[in-house]
């Protein structure tokens, strides 16, 4: 059973984010990079997948710049057997990345998708469920465990209400939730290993996919800032501001 | 206690200033390339930040134990322990064909700069083992060797030094630990030995113990100690573990820091002898020793570096948060922080600026120790190795001090908080203290420094480094930039004032060592500061270049210019002071009569 990581990556989750001056996005000029936390999680599954001898080959996949390597080498640090680039500079939204994904789904003929829900930079939350519905596969969304087993995926999922469990027929999509486990730190000898581990670069023509945005950015501005609290003296002025001033009741 | 490791300020220092590119030439590193590097770096960094930091103030916090002979080190250890050898960082730079990675030492400086940064107290116990494994891969027989090194290099047991005794700390000549030799070839060793460092602990099943020690027709004084293996549980022939050894931990100390590291002193023999297995020959053990402690003394300066990174980034990060006063010079201001403050800066420039040289000298003299080890040229192996000869015992003496003095201002930078104990930033300070002591204290680094390192051979390597670091001046001084040109002067001046000193140690050593050594310290603090300020007078040189070629980083860059350019006229330009107290301070410190103090 071949596996398909698809990996991002995304602006470090520690640093502090900044938006440029005009607006026009977030400054990312020599901002520390790294992989998306939640494909960290996939990674870490697909790898304890193939480790458990339920998969054969686990291959990641990231769409982006040159620089995407870097974070591909990571996943093959971990213990990914192999990885594919595909190399576009064009600012890439979820649709265009699902695209390509199914292009390359479509090459590589996996039996299971394991993806981070989201991506911590856009949070957009999309590229799992539209790549479902362009390939016609089922998917399991915010997945905190997943157990295979004769053709099918039983995933436990992380919904409102608590925890739903459903099973799914392979090959099918799951987007991976916090729960799901806990990333390793990759080994000093697995990091010399995996610079030696196939990188294949492809370009979105080749794949037939054209991943010119869709969605026009208009403004990027920073979050209002919090305004300060106040102290209510008691019920009666507490309504009263929930009432009028905050118009919520 | 959050700690980020430095890894931009590494690359740069490894790829523009220790010459990353032509380590990766020598023998044996052909794969190393500044991509993996990077790789290696990050996911250090990340182990360091993730596993070793928040650990370090638990550990401190509660110290390890000591319950009738046996050590428990403190919550979260033995988990981090593993980690740190299930992810093949105890092998770094150990030789491939006991299981090593063989990776170059600029490299392994790097890693270790970030772990000790994270978690000093920790590191002690790969570091201790590292010097074990060392010895016995340069004086071992091949049988001992096979024995104990696989599983010392994987981790999964440690090593120990056993050098002191009561009687005998900087001075080991005067050792008194006896061994007998036994009918099988073995020995059984008797004594005891002081601060030991991990001498007993839980982490792993074994402990292998280096005792330095006098056979019964030893001569006396240095030339009678010879070194021995004395493993904590004896090792069978099929490589499984035996009987326990007559080796007990008799207690640990009680220390102002490094409360995690248990301190041990063992007592070897009271049950009629512990097995011990000779390393190399004879009476040489105290020559082995010297062998490998310059690694050694190299890695305790690195410790100065760490802590002093540590601290300046919990210091930055409080000068940034804390809201106390208005900004000098404006009327009706908000509260600002206090960064803001004009002396506030001058500290954390000060800690970064001494951060950042210590860095760049002590990778460079990294780079170094790989070129001396593994070129094919014997004229560059010669030529780096005098060079790291004579950089020791600055690296350790000057980087430890310094990191003293770093620590220090990072509890003024947060003034009263600083003083508490749940801040963290005390732990910082009383950590750094031991490492200007332990492995030759800074008065034996200093003596070693002036004595063989300099007069020995009338200043040879260290005119040489005069001569570049006169050049690079020069190049500066002409530079059209104002803060180049002022770096170039700053540095010229310095080392006009650190050649004097030079030319008086050589003319006087012979003449009066008593004088001579009076201004030891004084003259390893000026080469220190002035060797620093050279290695950041490199940097901003290159930093220049790179803004002129329109560098993306255009931030990093500059803030190399300008903490090269605070350097040179906070530090640099104290070497002039401390040369007269070198060339002219003998007299008041040697007058008085010893029963006047």
């Amino acid at each position: 059973m071949k596996i398909l990581v698809p990996i991002k990556r995304v602006i470090d989750y520690n640093v502090k984010v900044r938006v440029k001056a005009d607006g026009s996005g977030v400054d990312l000029a020599n901002v520390k990079m790294s992989m998306n936390p939640f494909d960290e999680i996939s990674v870490e599954e697909a790898v304890r997948l193939r480790e458990a001898g339920i998969a054969t080959e686990t291959v990641a996949v990231s769409c982006g710049t040159t620089a995407s390597q870097e974070t591909l080498r990571t996943a093959m640090a971990i213990g990914i057997d192999r990885s594919i680039l595909v190399e576009t500079d064009v600012e890439l939204q979820p649709l265009a990345v699902a695209k390509l994904l199914k292009a390359v789904v479509e090459k590589e003929q996996p039996t299971l998708v394991i993806l981070g829900k989201q991506a911590i930079d856009d949070d957009s939350n999309q590229v799992g469920q539209i790549l479902a519905a362009l390939l016609g596969w089922p998917q399991a969304t915010f997945a905190s465990k997943v157990h295979i087993e004769g053709g099918n995926v039983t995933v436990m999922r992380e919904v409102d209400g608590g925890l739903e469990t459903v099973e799914l027929k392979l090959p099918a999509i799951v987007t991976t939730d916090l729960r799901l486990n806990e990333p390793r730190y990759a080994t000093l000898p697995n990091i010399m290993k995996a610079k030696k581990k196939p990188l294949e670069t492809l370009k979105p023509e080749a794949l037939g996919v054209d991943p010119a945005p869709r969605l026009k950015t208009l403004k990027v501005v920073e979050p209002p800032k919090r305004a300060g609290g106040v102290k209510v003296a008691d019920v009666q002025e507490l309504v009263a501001k929930l009432k009028n001033e905050a118009k919520v009741l | 206690m959050s700690f980020t490791a430095p890894i931009r300020d590494m690359q740069f220092v490894l790829n523009e200033l220790a010459g990353l590119q032509e380590v990766a030439q020598l023998p044996g590193c052909e794969e190393v390339s500044s991509d993996l590097v990077s790789a290696i770096l990050e996911e250090g960094g990340k182990f360091a930040s993730g596993v070793l930091a928040p650990i370090n103030h638990s550990g401190d916090q509660e110290g390890a134990h000591w319950n009738n002979g046996v050590v428990t080190t403190p919550s979260g250890w033995k988990e981090a322990y593993k980690g740190f050898t299930d992810g093949g960082w105890s092998s770094i730079s150990c030789r491939q064909e006991f299981g090593g990675q063989a990776l170059p030492v600029v490299i392994a400086t790097a890693i270790n700069e970030m772990f000790k940064s994270a978690n000093m107290a920790f590191c002690l116990c790969p570091m201790l083992t590292q010097g074990a494994i060392e010895a016995l891969e340069l004086c071992g027989s091949h049988e001992l060797k096979e024995r104990f090194l696989p599983r010392m290099i994987s981790g999964e047991w440690t090593g120990t030094m056993n050098l002191t005794e009561p009687q005998a700390g900087s001075d080991l000549s005067a050792v008194r630990s006896r061994a007998v030799p036994q009918a099988d070839g073995s020995y059984h060793v008797f004594g005891q030995k002081i601060f030991i460092t991990y001498g007993e602990h839980d982490l792993t099943e074994n402990i292998v113990h280096l005792v330095l020690a006098r056979l019964p027709d030893a001569p006396e004084g240095v030339k009678g100690i010879s070194l021995f293996v004395v493993p904590k549980f004896l090792v069978n022939k099929d490589g499984s573990l035996g009987a326990r050894n007559d080796v007990q931990c008799v207690s640990i100390e009680h220390k102002l820091g490094i409360h995690a590291s248990p301190t041990c002193v063992l007592a070897f023999g009271d049950k009629g002898g512990a097995t011990g297995y000779l390393v190399g020959e004879a009476n040489r053990g105290l020559e082995y020793m010297f062998i490998m402690m310059n690694l050694a003394r190299f890695n305790v300066g690195l410790e100065g570096l760490s802590i002093s990174e540590r601290a300046y980034q919990k210091a930055a990060s409080y000068a940034r948060d804390r809201i106390q006063g208005f900004e000098a010079g404006v009327r009706g201001g908000p509260r600002v922080p206090i960064i803001a403050h004009s002396d506030i800066r001058r500290m954390l420039m000060l800690m970064r600026s001494n951060t950042e040289a210590m860095r760049a000298l002590v990778l460079v003299v990294a780079a170094g120790i790989d070129k001396a080890q593994r070129s094919s040229d014997p004229e560059q192996r010669a030529r780096n190795q005098a060079f790291v000869d004579l950089m020791i015992p600055v690296v350790k003496g000057w980087c430890t001090e310094t990191g003293i003095e770093v620590a220090s201002l990072g509890i003024q930078v947060h003034g009263g908080m600083g003083f508490i104990e749940e801040t963290g930033a005390a732990q910082y300070l009383r950590d750094a203290r031991i490492a200007a002591i332990y492995e030759g204290t800074t008065g034996i680094q200093a003596n070693d420094l002036i004595g063989r390192k300099i007069a020995r051979e009338g200043g040879a390597t260290v005119k040489a480094v005069v001569g570049m670091m006169r050049k690079l001046a020069l190049e500066l001084e002409t530079e059209s930039d104002a803060d180049l040109k002022r770096i170039g002067a700053a540095l010229a001046r310095a080392v006009a004032a650190m050649e004097r000193c030079v030319d008086y140690i050589v003319a006087n050593y012979a003449k009066d060592i008593k004088a001579v050594s009076v201004g030891a310290v004084p003259f390893l603090k000026l080469i220190g500061i002035v060797v620093g300020g050279w290695q950041l007078a490199r940097g901003a040189s290159i930093a220049q270049r790179k803004l002129a070629q329109g560098d993306s980083e255009a931030a990093f860059y500059k803030a190399k210019i300008v903490t090269a350019r605070f350097f040179a006229d906070h530090m640099m330009s104290q070497a002039e002071g401390l040369a007269q107290i070198v060339t002219e301070g003998a007299a008041g410190a040697l007058a008085l009569d010893q029963e006047a103090f």
